[in-house]
């Protein structure tokens, strides 16, 4: 068998973990390919060097994916996505002190996003009175799932991100250091950033995004539109070995072994037992609680890879909330074209019966 | 009489400001030279990305340049799309119709972001120069960068070669040579031989 050498870019995220077990659980190789991957720092970079080639595929925000496909934000690199690459994992998180803030000023469950939404309301209001400068929110990209997220969130109160709540664009890698200095009031991230900030005696979670919508996109395993066309060996056995990784990733001896993986200096570089409790649904909570378990808090399942196009429809809601784009009927169906779900199917059926290992 | 390419760029190029984004300081002087000598005088560096923002509502920048390795390439592009931020709209460079020069840029490490209007004609020399000033450092840290390694292997040979000398009484040229040829013999570097004879030797101290 012909050895095919494949570059994947990837962000330093807990779901760019099936990305890595193909490689490093020997699923890639298996299927001929010597898979490289390379660590990214910004989600520009791996939109723009996916477009020119200097990588094969990437781990790419699913938001990011439709719109540099739609050319929303100045740059058009038409993507598409034949494989999700996890779902659901993101969650909110405030500085210590906007975090007691919003409790007292809580009324009812804090744990509800209604009554959370509420009390972020009141916060905004008293500033407001009080003429102190309004909150800043940060998300890891403009068009993310987590911007989205926490747009749904402030739409609860009839709050408006980027009109009565500041918004900034901040690396995932930089949102601890960014909610230390007090430059972000709170942050919407993938894992392990939230519990990282949680660790670090600075933040505290209010809400996994499970809390506020289950089975939510988020990344995908981008290619070029062109080359899903063109290249579909590549595609196939690529889903293949990351369709393998996601079976090995479901049994739960094999956590401790994936945490390994990912804690690595060229990976993750962040503490294995940091990540280990986050694919064990169990979420750091800071200010004095206990440790919250989560059913499926990140999910790698099969079911969970399966490009779904309605997914688009609410990227594009998201979108239209922040004011990123006045959506026409024809970026509807040329999102929905992003998520390739007939691709999917056909790179299942190329496992076909073999046994997952 | 004979014009140079600076005399000739002056009539056309000037009147645009450039604001270079990186954060190593070098590079940035090594890119505003590049631009300077091209004729371009209106030109700001900045090393701390946390004054992006200030920095580009004080200059107004009609050219931002950006090291591609920069963390805050994401942040940046949100400022631009969200226009309230910044006076002028303000787009990445990506010229469908060059993507060769586009394909260069990228694989130099270097991003560029233009305000609306400006005349794609107008930005490709600032892109030609920023890739070539930006391939012109990488060669310089590369040859440092062996340089360097060079040096430390010739440290580690030597300290292996003293080894050798005292153990078995030979003579430099004679350690020497010893090493080469169990080198060759095991198909290994030198220096790889060097560093096994030092371990052997600290452990059997």
């Amino acid at each position: 068998m012909t050895t095919l050498h494949l570059r994947v870019g990837f962000m330093p995220l807990v779901d760019c973990a099936l990305v890595v077990l193909a490689k490093d659980e020997g699923f890639a190789e298996a299927e001929g390919l010597n898979l490289e991957l390379v660590r990214e720092v910004s989600w520009s970079n791996l939109r723009d060097k996916l477009n020119v080639r200097l990588f094969d595929a990437a781990h790419m925000l699913g938001p990011a994916a439709i719109a540099a496909t739609l050319g929303i934000g100045g740059v058009k690199a038409p993507m598409a996505a034949p494989m999700a690459l996890n779902r659901d994992g993101a969650a909110i998180t405030l500085s210590l002190r906007r975090f007691e803030e919003l409790s007292r000023l809580a009324e009812g469950d804090l744990s509800d996003t209604a009554v959370s939404a509420r009390a972020l309301a009141a916060m905004v209001a008293r500033r407001s009175a009080s003429g102190l400068p309004p909150l800043t929110f940060a998300a890891v990209f403009g068009f993310s799932t987590h911007t989205y997220l926490l747009g749904e969130w402030l739409e609860k109160a009839g709050l408006r991100l980027g009109e009565d709540i500041r918004f900034e664009v901040v690396p995932p890698p930089q949102t601890v250091e960014a909610l230390a200095s007090g430059r972000i009031d709170g942050f919407c991230a993938g894992a392990p950033w939230n519990s990282a900030a949680v660790a670090a005696g600075i933040g505290a979670m209010v809400h996994a995004s499970v809390d506020l919508r289950r089975n939510c996109h988020d990344k995908v395993l981008a290619w070029r539109a062109d080359d899903v066309q063109k290249r579909p060996a590549a595609v196939s056995k690529l889903g293949a070995a990351i369709l393998k990784a996601s079976a090995w990733a479901c049994r739960p001896e094999n956590v401790s072994r994936m945490a390994y993986h990912l804690s690595a200096p060229d990976r993750l570089a962040l503490p294995a037992e940091l990540i280990e409790r986050i694919l064990h649904g169990e979420l750091l909570q800071g200010d004095d609680r206990p440790t919250r378990r989560i059913g499926q808090f990140i999910r790698f399942d099969r079911e969970a890879l399966r490009p779904d196009p309605d997914d688009a429809d609410w990227v594009l809601a998201g979108m239209e909330r922040a004011g990123q784009v006045v959506a026409t009927p024809q970026m509807r169906d040329a999102a929905r074209e992003v998520l390739l779900s007939a691709s999917f199917g056909s790179i299942l059926a190329s496992i076909g019966d073999q046994p997952i290992v | 009489m004979q014009v140079t390419p600076k005399e000739r760029l002056e009539g056309m190029a000037p009147n645009l400001r450039i604001l270079i984004v990186d954060a190593n300081q070098i590079r940035a002087a090594i890119i505003e030279e590049g631009l300077r000598e091209a004729g371009y005088d209106q030109l700001i560096r900045v090393t701390a990305t946390t004054g992006l923002v200030a920095a580009i509502e004080t200059h107004d920048p009609d050219v931002v340049v950006i090291d591609l390795e920069d963390p805050s390439r994401d942040a940046l592009a949100d400022m631009f799309l969200v226009s309230r931020h910044v006076r002028r709209p303000i787009t990445m460079f990506v010229d469908q119709s060059d993507l060769a020069s586009i394909e260069a840029a990228v694989e130099a490490g270097v991003s560029a972001y233009i305000v609306d209007g400006l005349k794609k004609e107008r930005m490709q020399p600032i892109l030609q120069t920023c890739i070539s000033r930006f391939n012109a450092f990488r060669k310089l840290r590369e040859e440092l960068e062996e340089a360097r390694s060079q040096l430390e292997d010739r440290k580690i040979i030597d300290r292996a070669k003293g080894i050798v000398m005292r153990l078995k009484g030979l003579s430099e040229d004679e350690a020497y040579a010893l090493m080469r040829r169990t080198a060759m013999n095991e198909k290994r570097k030198l220096v790889d031989i060097a560093h096994s004879l030092i371990t052997a030797a600290e452990m059997l101290k």
